[in-house]
């Protein structure tokens, strides 16, 4: 039984990690129907600012909580301004394009801004400074689930429960719901459609740049190629719940990394993988549309 | 975008020292492995230890009074552009390679060497089958086979840590897997031990705390790991983090600085092989020097062992005279001894460097010590 | 010409892109000795260089809005304005017929105006030709978007290399053998996807892309693993032995003239009554059915033949490069292709031809740049479809125009 608790609780920070990643995606495709291959380099670039900035800070000798508070401010500033400007330089003059254009924009932008840090920064593996200290009460169950673990968990809790508000509530969350459903409507009533597409990228990159700060924390160690792999996976999550749907992206998170610690523990981690998207392929089959996805009803 | 001063500064040494003696005629050496994409670090260090021989050769006069020339080529690592590289560097008429970096690029590229004739050093590529197999007589390395590694490793687990039960844990690419395969067999073998778990990890997933969870499950007394330390280093800390205490024993892929500094405080303890220690090795210092004094950074991986390449090759080249005849370079490598950073070596008949073997080393105080 | 309100935007887009850039091209930070290094010299690149760059931006739009105004009557040759020059030739044989002749015959010579090595990246470029014409009847002409088309070009390329190896069959009886096993593996995917649309699809294809990678990467016995297979033998000529440089050229003419069938076949193809269908489904997949079309069976035959190519293309692959492991077909590869399609022009043969030389040929020639290599080629693939979104040569819709005839006219 210990077992499964610690296979579960791994699970859920897996899966933490790619709900806040796959809301971008979801967010983006929910409202211009673009799959935004740049998004796991936005988290990426998140997570190298704030190793930066933070690494910067440490040695001015700030004290830790000035650290994590300056450090995840400039993640969340910058990868923001990042997703601004890519949607702006490689998205916005495709919007009336044929419907793969801005996709093949988006595999060129991820390829550049991978090369681009590489080329700025470096191609080794970096130390990132341990933000999350390990808490003292947390010393009795150590050997099942890590401070860092538990920050993970509850970070993203919270993130989702803020997204949810916001998208609930605010002027501009039923803007984007508006946009997200019909476009041309949304403009006929007055909002301004570019504006709201901006915000769904600053909101979509500031998650992934959560995502990325507490994720290099967690495992200590970050280089330019960490957004890829990550933003694969996020992106099969997002799919998973049901691209668009907001809910969906982060049950398919934590389906996807439950499925893949439970494959790990009771299977064999070699086709970790294979299950996952073996269970993403099971899943559409089944359920089209994804789990929590509403189905395309096509109108003649 | 960035320009490295001493880089500019390096370039314009050597094409000053080539501009000076006004011959047209050079020694054309090759260079090739990853200089981008997600494996560059790897190959990065070769060339700029490839920059940093010839410009000495060079500033000293050149080989048998002719300059090196150097021709750098990008492979990627990957075994399709490998073959183009190696096309290329043959059209362009060079006859000595130092590279590749990767095993599998290594492979690809070698049939088109050997058929015209080119001498091919790697620093890195460390599969067995690539000396063993015979299939390849133009190929020299100056790192030791994966399982002359994995034979160290496991006489060290079983017979001076003496534990029973190992988890045996690979990376899934060539490298790494190859040497858990060879370790398994080893533990084997030896009917001393057992393997408790033997799976592969994928590079460069989110987590690995369930993995870990496994090796705690299936109560492993020590850990060995084949692949890089990027992963190593995860596994590790996440292991330390889980308050697992139990030996993790891996190999020279994480047997590099970058590992300690990643790892950190969770480095400590480990033990990895590598090539027998050449800090004492006057030349190894002099290496390592010259790399901080142009680049203003540390060497990367296989930054000696490449180093310790271009000095035997460009030996093997001075004291066969040209590099027109294959047989008289093979003969050369093989006869004449040179002294690098990595020892004293010569090669043998398949093209294993001799002199070059592994020694157990743990994580003491933040540093690699030689565990005697 | 430009105004002071454009110079100030100009210096307010540079000015972002300073703080945009700041912490990764300023701050390097040594986090072991405890160091900075604070490169405002690159802030000052950025910012002439964005400011530059922005204002040439503004005069090229400046320029062409000019040169529209100034439409010249083109009615030379019988070419009318508005048709795309490309087209025109593409249809009037007056014209297609000398040009195809000359670059077949410049494709013939090319061995021997260069050397191997060039001729050894043609052979690659021409291999992508292949994928991407064979990718272009599942994403172009059918318009199933497939991110996992690797997976079929690895099931050709290890089909030779493990035939080969346990029953020492030669390329000539595996050629066809990995077209074959190909298409099977196109309709065993096409089978549970059928149901799904768009990017859904894109997802299931990418997975199933993933899935064969692992397995080939996981499961040694098989495949060998990670290590890969080498020592591939490469095609035999009536069982003559060549050396390295007649090798490459017999594999280029090869090549050459698997590009030839394919164009051939896949532009038969297209005429077809099941191109046709294709197109339908494409463009409205409901409509199509209630045309009397039948989906799965349209689908399938979209999945399996361009499947096939892929598994030629695959065997010619482990042929050509004689080693072959699991990483040469990751996601990225799937990705290239696909961008072949795209910034060629979907659906269009001729765009898919220029775009595979184009994106296959640029990073060799790119080699030059080294390690900013792939920078520019990411910068070249979203520039390329920032100002030419529909491809380098927009595939046009078939239509038919009424003509009333002469006689109709007079009466």
């Amino acid at each position: 039984m210990e077992y499964f608790i610690e296979l579960f609780l791994s699970g859920l920070t897996r899966g933490s990690i790619y709900a806040l990643i796959a809301l971008g995606y979801t967010m983006v495709y929910g409202i211009i129907g673009l799959i935004n291959f740049a998004h796991g380099e936005i988290y990426m670039i998140g997570a190298f600012t704030a190793f930066i900035i933070s690494t910067v800070l440490s040695i001015y000798g700030f004290p830790l909580l000035g650290i994590i508070v300056l450090a995840g401010l400039a993640a969340a500033v910058w990868a923001s301004a990042y997703g601004y400007t890519i949607e702006k330089l490689a998205y916005r003059p495709l919007r009336h394009a044929p419907r793969l254009s801005p996709l093949i924009s988006a595999i060129g932008m991820s390829i550049f801004l991978q090369n681009y840090v590489l080329l700025a920064q470096t191609s080794d593996f970096l130390p990132f400074p341990e933000l999350i200290p390990e808490f003292d009460f947390m010393e009795p169950v150590a050997h099942i689930i890590g401070s860092s673990d538990l920050v993970i968990i509850l970070t993203t809790a919270a993130a989702m429960v803020i997204l949810t508000l916001v998208i609930k509530f605010t002027r501009i969350g039923k803007a984007m719901r508006a946009t997200s459903q019909d476009r041309m409507m949304a403009m006929l009533t007055g909002i301004n459609v570019d504006r709201v597409i901006s915000t769904t990228f600053i909101i979509g990159s500031t998650l992934a740049a959560v995502g990325g700060l507490l994720i290099a924390s967690h495992i200590g160690q970050i280089n330019f190629f960490i957004g890829f792999i990550a933003g694969i996976k996020a992106f099969t999550a997002a799919v998973l719940g049901g691209i668009g749907s907001i809910p969906g992206a982060v049950l398919g998170g934590f389906v996807l990394g439950l499925t893949e610690s439970f494959a790990t523990g009771y299977v064999s981690s070699d086709y970790e993988d294979v299950f996952a998207f073996s269970l993403l392929v099971l899943i559409l089959i089944f359920k089209p549309s994804g789990i929590l996805g509403r189905a395309e009803i096509q109108k003649v | 975008m960035k320009l490295r001063v001493g880089k500019t500064l390096l370039a314009a040494a050597v094409g000053l020292a080539m501009a000076l003696p006004a011959v047209a005629d050079t020694i054309k050496l090759g260079v090739a492995g990853p200089h981008s994409g997600d494996l560059a670090s790897y190959g990065i260090p070769t060339k700029k230890a490839a920059e940093i021989v010839v410009a000495k050769i060079n500033a000293a006069g050149g080989i048998n009074g002719k300059q090196v020339e150097l021709v750098v080529e990008d492979d990627v690592c990957k075994p399709e552009v490998a073959t183009n590289t190696a096309t290329k560097l043959v059209s362009a008429g060079v006859k000595v390679v130092l590279g590749h970096i990767c095993s599998g690029a290594t492979k690809a590229a070698l049939p088109i060497y050997n058929n015209a004739g080119v001498v091919v050093m790697s620093p890195s590529a460390t599969n067995p089958a690539l000396t063993q197999s015979g299939e390849y007589p133009n190929f020299f390395r100056t790192i030791a086979a994966d399982d002359a590694q994995a034979r160290t490793e496991v006489d060290f687990a079983l017979n001076v840590l003496g534990v029973k039960k190992i988890a045996v844990i690979h990376d899934k690419g060539d490298y790494g897997k190859g040497l858990a395969e060879f370790a398994q067999t080893f533990i084997k073998e030896s009917g001393k031990g057992e393997v408790v778990l033997f799976e592969g990890v994928t590079p460069g997933a989110v987590d690995y705390s369930a993995i870990v969870q496994k090796i705690k499950r299936n109560r492993a007394d020590a850990v060995i790991f084949g692949g890089y330390h990027p992963e190593a280093s995860k596994i590790v800390t996440q292991m330390r983090k889980k308050r697992m205490k139990i030996p993790f024993i891996s190999d020279d892929g994480v047997k590099d600085d970058t590992f300690i500094k990643v790892a950190g405080k969770y480095a400590e303890g480990v033990y990895a092989t590598g090539p027998k220690d050449n800090s004492a090795n006057p030349l190894s210092k002099e290496a390592i020097e010259a790399h901080k004094a142009t680049y203003k950074e540390d060497h990367g991986a296989f930054y000696e062992n490449a180093y310790s390449a271009a000095l035997a090759l460009t030996n093997a080249i001075k004291v066969a005279g040209s590099t027109d005849d294959f047989d008289a370079l093979k003969k050369a490598l093989q006869t004449s001894d040179v002294n690098t950073p990595v020892g004293k070596i010569h090669f043998d008949k398949i093209g294993d460097a001799v002199g070059v073997g592994f020694a157990m080393y743990q994580v003491q105080n933040g540093k690699y010590v030689e565990v005697k | 010409m430009i105004s002071m309100e454009e110079l100030k935007r100009s210096f307010k887009a540079s000015v972002w892109f300073m703080f945009l850039t700041f912490p990764i091209l300023v701050i390097k930070v040594n986090p072991i000795e405890k160091t900075v290094i604070w490169r405002w010299e690159n802030m000052a690149f950025v910012g002439i260089g964005v400011f530059m760059l922005s204002i040439l931006i503004r005069a090229f739009y400046i320029h062409r809005e000019r040169l529209r105004s100034l439409t010249i009557s083109k009615k030379r040759f019988g070419y009318i304005g508005d048709e795309p020059l490309v087209q025109f030739i593409l249809r009037e044989p007056k014209y297609l017929y000398p040009l195809a002749a000359a670059t077949l015959l410049f494709a013939l010579l090319f061995p021997s105006l260069f050397d191997t090595y060039q001729t050894n990246v043609m052979t690659t470029a021409l291999m992508y030709v292949v994928l991407g014409l064979g990718l272009n009847i599942v994403v172009g002409v059918a318009g199933l978007l497939d991110l996992g088309y690797v997976a079929f070009y690895a099931v050709g390329a290890y089909s030779y290399a493990l035939l080969n190896l346990h029953f020492d069959l030669g390329f000539w009886a595996i050629l066809p053998m990995g077209a074959l096993l190909a298409a099977m593996f196109g309709i065993v995917l096409g089978f549970p996807v059928l149901r799904l649309r768009g990017d859904y699809l894109a997802i299931v294809t990418l997975g199933f892309g993933e899935i064969i990678r692992l397995v080939l990467e996981n499961w040694s016995e098989f495949s060998q693993g990670p290590s890969g297979i080498s020592n591939i033998p490469r095609p035999g000529f009536f069982g003559m032995e060549m050396d390295l440089n007649s090798a490459i050229v017999y594999m280029y003419y090869l090549v050459v003239g698997l590009v030839i069938i394919t164009i051939f076949v896949v532009n038969r193809l297209q005429d077809s009554r099941l191109g046709r269908a294709w197109i339908a489904l494409r463009e409205d997949e409901i409509a199509c059915q209630a045309m009397g079309i039948d989906k799965t069976k349209t689908k399938l035959t979209a999945f399996a033949l361009g499947a096939t190519w892929a598994g030629i293309v695959g065997v010619i692959f482990a042929a050509k490069t004689t080693f072959i492991n699991p990483a040469s077909f990751t996601f990225l590869e799937s990705a290239i292709i696909l961008s072949i399609v795209v910034l060629g022009g979907m659906g269009s043969i001729l765009g898919v031809i220029i775009g595979a030389l184009i994106l296959i040929l640029l990073p060799e020639y790119l080699r030059a740049l080294s390690e900013y290599r792939m920078l520019a080629f990411g910068a070249i693939l979203v520039l390329m479809m920032v100002f030419r979104p529909q491809g380098i040569i927009a595939n046009v819709r078939r239509s038919y125009q009424f003509k009333k005839s002469a006689k109709e006219g007079d009466a």
